[in-house]
C-alpha cells in the first residue's frame, strides 16, 4: 500500500507541476497579448464565432446565413450562450481567464465595455473602419473606454412610459404625462373612474438585479442628478440625486407604487400592466407587440418617461459586438462586425426581432414606424438617455446602487443616509 | 383489534395522500404552467383554461436542438453512473471487506473532495480541458461528473456491503468460490436494493449537472439538456418563455420517472431476489 | 496530497483505535483464524481496488482544488491609472484574503457563513424526518405503490435551476402561494420569508433522495427480525425505534451525511428564487461566485477554501459517527446484539436454497 500511496503521490505532483507550467504559459501568453492590444493588427483569415445569447427569432442566424453564403471560406459559427445576462458574461470572462479562442466576436451588454477593455479581453478598434457618424451618439458613447473604441453598436433600446389611453381620455386628460407631479395628478382623476377600482398608479422594476440600477438611474437622472460625473467621479450625494431617489421612496409610501412591485423585474411588471392593474409603467419596447395581444391590446400607448420638472433621462440598454483579444482571424473578424452592425442587418433586426436600431434614419422610416408605432418615442428616449455608470467595476457599482437603492424604497433606511451610503461604496469601489 | 387495524389502514393512506400531495402539487403546477397558452401563462387557475401544446411545440422545434440535448444527456449520465458505480463497487467492496491502513482517511478524503464548489473548479478543469484538447467531448463533463457521483456511491455501496453478513461469503469460499465470486454471486445480488437506489441517485445528479456541462462546451450538437434549457429565450432578452422552460422540465423528468418504474421493483426485491437464486 | 495528510491520520485514528498498525491483528485475533484478511496481500488488493477511484478523483478535485488554494493567496489585479489597463498579474498577499473575514469585510462572509449553517439544518432536520416518512410508507405494501415510490421521487428528478423557477413563479406576489393562503406575501424581499421559501422548495426537492436511501436500507432487513419481535410483544412503535431505526442508521447517516454537505454548498435554488445578494439568504458558494463573477478570483478562491474546510469537518465528524457502521476497522464492541441476530438469520435463509 505504501507503493500504491506513492504512486498517487508521483500522480498528483505530476498533475501539479503542469498546472503550474500551464500558468506560467499563461501569464507569459498574456503579457504578448497587451502588446496586441496596444497596437491591434488584425490579421488572419479564416473561419470565425459569434457568441451570443440564443435568439428565438433566427434572425440573427439569418442574417450570419447571408454572411456566410458570400464568404464561404471565412464562415460564422453561431455559438449559442445562455438566456441569462450573468451566466453570458461568466462565459465570456471564463473563455477569456482561459485566453481560449473559442469566441471570436462576442455580443457584449452595453454596461460591460469598460470592464472588458480595461482588463484587455477586447481588442481596441480603429474607428474609421465603422459608420458611427450616422448612429445615436449615445449608443456610440456606450462602446468607448476612455474615449477609444472597443465595441460596435449592434442594438440600442431606451425605458419608456406605457400608459392606459383609455382610462386616460375617460378621465378628461389628452395627452401623457411629462412630469412626476402630473402623472400622480393624472392617477388620482382616474382612480375616481369606476373601472379603474383596484389599480395603481405606475410601476417600474424595482427587484434587487440590474433592472434596479436602470430605474434609480433614470429617477436620479430625471431630477437633474448624476451617479458619476462627466469624469467618471462618483458625484450621487447630492440635492438633485435626492429629489429622484425620494419620487420612488414616496411613490411606494404612498401607494403610487404598490408594495408588491418591490419584487419586480420586466416581466412581472408586463404582467400586471396586461392584466389591468397598472394606469403607467415604466418599461422597454419589447412589452409593446406583446401587449398588443393581451387583454389591454388597444388601449395603451408609450410615451417618453416623466422627470421632475420635465421629460425625464432614460438609461441606456441594449448590445455592441466586440472583438476576443484572444480570437484568430481576427481580420474576417473586423469585416463581419462591420457587416453585422450596417444599417441593412439593423433594419432586418428590427423588423424581424423589434430589435431597437443604432441608426438614427430607421427611426423615421414610415414603414417601419407603421409596423412599430413606438419608434418615434424611442428615439426621443434613446437620444436623451444617460449612460449607465461607466466604470472598470461595474458589478461592483451596480451592487453598491442595488444594495442601497433596495434599502430606501423598502424603508430600511433614509434616502439621505442611502446616498450618502452610495456615495462612499462607489468611491471605495473606484479606489480599487 | 380490528378497530385499530382500520385505524391504522386509515391513517396509512392519510399519510401516502400527504406525502404524495407534497410532492407532485408543485409538480402538478409545472405540468398545468407547461400546458397553457403563453397569453394566459400567469394565471392561477388550478386547470389551463385551455389546453395548449404550443410549448411543447417550441421546445421541440428544430432550432433549439432538444432532442439531440437529451440523448447527450442519457449518454453523459449513463456512463457517469457506471463507469462510477464500477470504480465504486471496487473501493466499497474493499472499504467493507479489507482491513488496511489509512481506511478511515481515504474515505473522508474522498468525500471532503467531493465537495469543493463547483464554482471554484471549473475555471482550473477548463484551462486542462482546454489544453489536451477535451472542449466539446462527452468525458470532458463525464470526467468532472464523477467528482460528485463517486463519492456518493463509494460511502453508499460501503454501507450496504458492509451490511451483509460476512458469514455468507465465508459459506461460498468453503464451496470453492474465490473471493470475487463470493462477492459477486452472493453479496450482489443481496445488496441489490443498495446498488440500484444509488445508480438511481446517481444517474439523477449526473442529469441535472449544469455548470460543467456549459462551461465545457460551445457546441449545440453537444449540449445538455439542463444547457439546452438554460438557453430557451423569448422574443427578446427580458422576455421569460416560462411557459418552454416548464415545458423542458417535465420533458427532462418524465424519463426518470420512467426509469425509476422500470428498476423500482429491484429497488425493493432486491433482498427475495437475491436470496431465491 | 495523500502523503502530505498522514500526520492528521494518525491523530484522528487515535483515540478510537488502540494503534493504526495493531487494528487489524486485533480484530482479526478476535474473529477467529478465518478472518484473518488483514495481511499484507490484503493491503496490496485493497490499493488495487482503491486507486482507480482515488486517481480519478486526483484529476477531477485535487488538482483544481489545489489550484483553488494557490490562487487563494494571490489579490485583486490592480487597474494602472494612467493606461486604463488592469495588470497582467495578480499580486501575492499570502493569508490576506483569510484574515480579511475578521475585518470590516467579513461581515457579508459572517452572514453568509451563518445562513448557510441555518440552511443545513433546517433544511436537512425536516428532509430527515420527511425522509424517513416517505420510506415508511413507501415500504408499505398496498395498491398502487409502484406509481407512489415514483412520484414521490419527481421532484428529486426535477432539475434545481427549473425547479428554482417553478417556485419562484409559485411564491411570485400574485402566484399560487400567495392565492391559497388568501395574504398576499412578498416572499422575495428580505426577511424570515425568503429564508422559508428557500427550506420549503429545498425540503421539497431533496426529501425523496433520504427517502430513496432509508427505503433501500429498509430492504435489506429481513422480515424474519420483525416476526421475532412481534413474538416477543413488541408494539409497532417500539419495532420502529428498536429494530427498523437501528438497522437503516447506516443508510440514514450516510443520506443525512451527504445532504449536509449538499447543502452546504447550496447555490442555485437562493439564487434562482430570491435572487443574488440578498443578505437572508446569501450562502457561501453564493458569496464565492459573487466575488469569482467580480473578477476577484482570490478572494473567491479563499471564500471557496474555507466552505471547503467547514465541510470537511463536518466529514470528519460524521466518519466518526459513522465510524463502525461504515469503516470497521477499528477496535472495540461494535457488533450488537441484533445484527449478529440478523446476521445469522440471513445466513440461514440465504444458505437454505443454495
Amino acid at each position: 500500500m505504501n507503493a500504491r500511496t506513492t504512486r498517487v503521490l508521483q500522480c498528483s505532483a505530476v498533475l501539479v507541476a503542469a498546472g503550474l507550467v500551464l500558468t506560467a504559459c499563461g501569464s507569459s501568453g498574456g503579457s504578448s497579448s497587451s502588446g496586441q492590444s496596444k497596437s491591434p493588427s488584425f490579421t488572419g483569415r479564416g473561419p470565425i464565432t459569434y457568441a451570443a445569447a440564443k435568439d428565438s427569432s433566427g434572425v440573427v442566424q439569418k442574417v450570419i446565413d447571408s454572411w456566410n453564403t458570400q464568404h464561404p471560406k471565412e464562415k460564422v459559427t453561431f455559438v449559442q450562450l445562455p438566456a441569462d445576462v450573468n451566466q453570458q458574461r461568466q462565459q465570456m470572462i471564463q473563455n477569456a481567464e482561459t485566453k481560449s479562442d473559442a469566441y471570436t466576436v462576442l455580443s457584449m451588454d452595453v454596461v460591460w465595455t469598460s470592464e472588458f477593455a480595461a482588463h484587455q479581453w477586447i481588442d481596441q478598434l480603429p474607428a474609421a473602419r465603422f459608420p458611427l457618424d450616422k448612429m445615436l451618439k449615445p449608443t456610440v458613447e456606450t462602446a468607448k473606454y476612455r474615449g477609444n473604441l472597443y465595441a460596435v453598436p449592434a442594438a440600442s433600446d431606451g425605458g419608456v412610459l406605457y400608459y392606459r389611453t383609455d382610462l386616460l381620455k375617460k378621465a378628461g386628460i389628452s395627452a401623457a404625462p411629462t412630469t412626476w407631479a402630473e402623472m400622480k395628478a393624472d392617477c388620482a382623476k382616474v382612480k375616481q373612474l369606476p373601472e379603474a377600482k383596484g389599480m395603481s398608479c405606475y410601476a417600474g422594476q424595482f427587484e434587487k438585479y440590474e433592472g434596479l440600477t436602470v430605474n434609480f438611474a433614470e429617477a436620479v437622472n430625471s431630477a437633474g442628478g448624476v451617479i458619476t460625473d462627466a469624469g467618471g467621479k462618483p458625484d450621487v450625494d447630492t440635492p438633485a440625486a435626492k429629489k429622484g431617489l425620494d419620487f420612488l421612496v414616496d411613490s411606494f409610501k404612498d401607494g403610487t407604487i404598490p408594495k408588491e412591485a418591490i419584487t419586480y423585474q420586466e416581466e412581472e411588471g408586463r404582467q400586471a400592466f396586461q392584466s389591468g392593474k397598472l394606469i403607467f409603467l415604466r418599461n422597454w419596447p419589447y412589452v409593446y407587440s406583446l401587449a398588443q395581444k393581451s387583454k389591454v391590446a388597444g388601449k395603451f400607448a408609450v410615451a417618453p418617461l416623466p422627470g421632475l420638472t420635465g421629460p425625464g433621462s432614460s438609461s441606456l440598454g441594449g448590445h455592441n459586438v466586440a472583438l476576443s483579444s484572444f480570437a484568430k482571424n481576427k481580420a474576417t473578424a473586423l469585416d463581419f462586425m462591420k457587416f453585422f452592425t450596417s444599417e441593412t442587418s439593423a433594419s432586418t433586426f428590427l423588423k424581424d426581432a423589434s430589435l431597437a436600431p443604432p441608426y438614427e434614419s430607421l427611426y423615421d422610416d414610415a414603414a417601419l414606424v407603421k409596423q412599430y408605432p413606438y419608434l418615434p418615442v424611442l428615439k426621443k428616449s434613446i437620444l436623451g438617455a444617460v449612460p449607465r455608470p461607466r466604470v472598470v467595476q461595474y458589478g461592483d457599482a451596480s451592487s453598491a446602487v442595488q444594495q442601497e437603492a433596495y434599502a430606501a424604497l423598502t424603508g430600511d433606511k433614509s434616502s439621505a443616509q442611502a446616498l450618502k451610503d452610495l456615495q462612499s461604496d462607489l468611491q471605495k469601489s473606484a479606489a480599487q | 383489534m380490528t378497530t385499530t387495524a382500520k385505524g391504522r389502514t386509515w391513517l396509512l393512506y392519510l399519510g401516502v395522500a400527504a406525502v404524495v400531495a407534497y410532492c407532485l402539487a408543485p409538480f402538478y403546477w409545472m405540468l398545468v404552467s407547461s400546458l397553457r397558452r403563453s397569453s394566459d401563462i400567469f394565471d392561477t387557475s388550478l386547470l389551463p383554461s385551455s389546453v395548449s401544446f404550443e410549448n411543447y411545440r417550441a421546445v421541440f422545434q428544430p432550432s433549439q436542438g432538444f432532442g439531440r440535448a437529451l440523448l447527450n444527456s442519457l449518454i453523459v449520465a449513463g456512463t457517469t453512473t457506471a463507469v462510477a458505480l464500477l470504480l465504486a463497487t471496487f473501493t466499497a467492496y474493499a472499504m467493507a471487506r479489507l482491513e488496511f491502513r489509512f481506511k478511515r482517511l481515504i474515505l473522508t478524503l474522498i468525500i471532503a473532495t467531493s465537495m469543493f464548489p463547483v464554482v471554484s473548479i471549473v475555471v482550473p478543469l477548463l484551462k486542462l480541458f482546454t489544453n489536451i484538447g477535451w472542449i466539446n467531448t462527452y468525458q470532458a463533463m463525464i470526467v468532472p461528473s464523477m467528482s460528485f457521483v463517486l463519492p456518493l456511491a463509494v460511502w453508499n455501496l460501503t454501507t450496504f456491503f458492509k451490511q451483509m453478513p460476512d458469514e455468507l461469503e465465508e459459506a461460498a469460499m468453503i464451496d470453492g468460490c474465490t473471493r470475487g465470486q463470493a462477492f459477486r454471486k452472493v453479496i450482489i445480488p443481496l445488496a441489490a436494493p443498495g446498488i440500484f437506489t444509488t445508480a438511481i441517485i446517481s444517474f439523477i445528479a449526473a442529469w441535472n449537472e449544469f455548470v460543467i456541462a456549459l462551461s465545457m462546451t460551445n457546441k449545440q450538437q453537444m449540449q445538455t439538456a439542463t444547457v439546452a434549457i438554460s438557453k430557451f429565450t423569448g422574443a427578446t432578452q427580458f422576455d421569460i418563455p416560462f411557459g418552454s422552460q416548464m415545458a423542458a422540465g417535465v420533458l427532462v423528468t418524465v424519463p426518470l420517472v420512467i426509469m425509476v418504474l422500470i428498476f423500482q421493483r429491484r429497488i425493493v426485491d432486491g433482498l427475495t431476489a437475491g436470496a431465491a437464486k | 496530497m495523500v502523503d502530505t495528510k498522514t500526520p492528521p491520520d494518525a491523530t484522528a485514528d487515535g483515540p478510537t483505535g488502540p494503534a493504526g498498525s495493531r487494528a487489524g491483528k486485533a480484530s482479526a485475533s478476535r474473529k477467529g483464524s478465518n478472518r484473518a484478511w488483514a495481511t499484507a496481500a490484503s493491503g496490496r488488493t485493497a490499493g488495487l481496488l482503491v486507486s482507480p477511484t482515488l486517481l480519478v478523483l486526483t484529476v477531477v478535485v485535487l488538482y483544481p482544488t489545489i489550484m483553488a488554494f494557490r490562487e487563494s493567496l494571490y489579490g485583486v489585479k490592480g487597474l494602472d491609472p494612467k493606461t486604463g489597463f488592469i495588470s497582467d498579474t495578480e499580486p501575492y498577499v499570502g493569508l490576506k484574503n483569510y484574515a480579511d473575514i475578521f475585518g470590516d469585510a467579513g461581515d457579508r462572509f459572517w452572514n453568509a457563513f451563518w445562513n448557510t449553517t441555518f440552511f443545513t439544518v433546517t433544511t436537512v432536520a425536516l428532509e430527515t424526518l420527511i425522509g424517513v416518512a416517505m420510506a415508511l410508507i413507501m415500504h408499505k405494501a398496498f395498491k398502487g405503490r409502484a406509481l407512489i415510490r415514483a412520484g414521490i421521487l419527481i421532484p428529486w428528478a426535477v432539475p434545481t435551476a427549473i425547479s428554482g423557477l417553478l417556485w419562484r413563479w409559485i411564491f411570485n406576489s400574485d402566484g399560487i402561494a400567495n392565492a391559497l393562503i388568501g395574504h398576499q406575501v412578498l416572499w422575495t424581499t428580505e426577511g424570515f420569508h425568503a429564508k422559508a421559501a428557500v427550506i420549503i422548495a429545498e425540503v421539497w426537492k431533496t426529501s425523496p433522495f433520504i427517502g430513496l436511501l432509508v427505503l433501500a436500507g429498509l430492504q435489506v432487513i429481513p422480515k424474519e427480525v420483525y416476526e421475532a419481535a412481534r413474538l416477543d410483544g413488541a408494539g409497532p412503535l417500539a419495532q420502529f425505534w428498536r429494530i427498523t431505526l437501528p438497522l437503516v442508521k447506516p443508510a440514514l447517516l450516510v443520506a443525512v451525511l451527504f445532504r449536509c454537505l449538499d447543502a452546504l454548498r447550496m447555490f442555485d435554488l437562493p439564487y434562482i428564487l430570491i435572487g443574488a445578494q440578498k443578505n437572508s439568504v446569501e450562502t457561501l458558494s453564493m458569496l464565492a461566485q459573487n466575488e469569482a463573477s467580480n473578477v476577484r478570483f482570490g478572494p473567491a478562491a479563499a471564500y471557496a477554501v474555507l466552505l471547503f474546510f467547514y465541510v470537511f469537518l463536518i466529514a470528519l465528524g460524521f466518519v466518526r459517527l459513522l465510524g463502525a457502521d461504515v469503516v470497521g476497522d477499528t477496535g472495540g464492541p461494535r457488533t450488537p446484539q441484533r445484527t449478529r441476530r440478523l446476521r445469522r438469520t440471513v445466513a440461514n435463509r440465504a444458505e437454505v436454497p443454495a
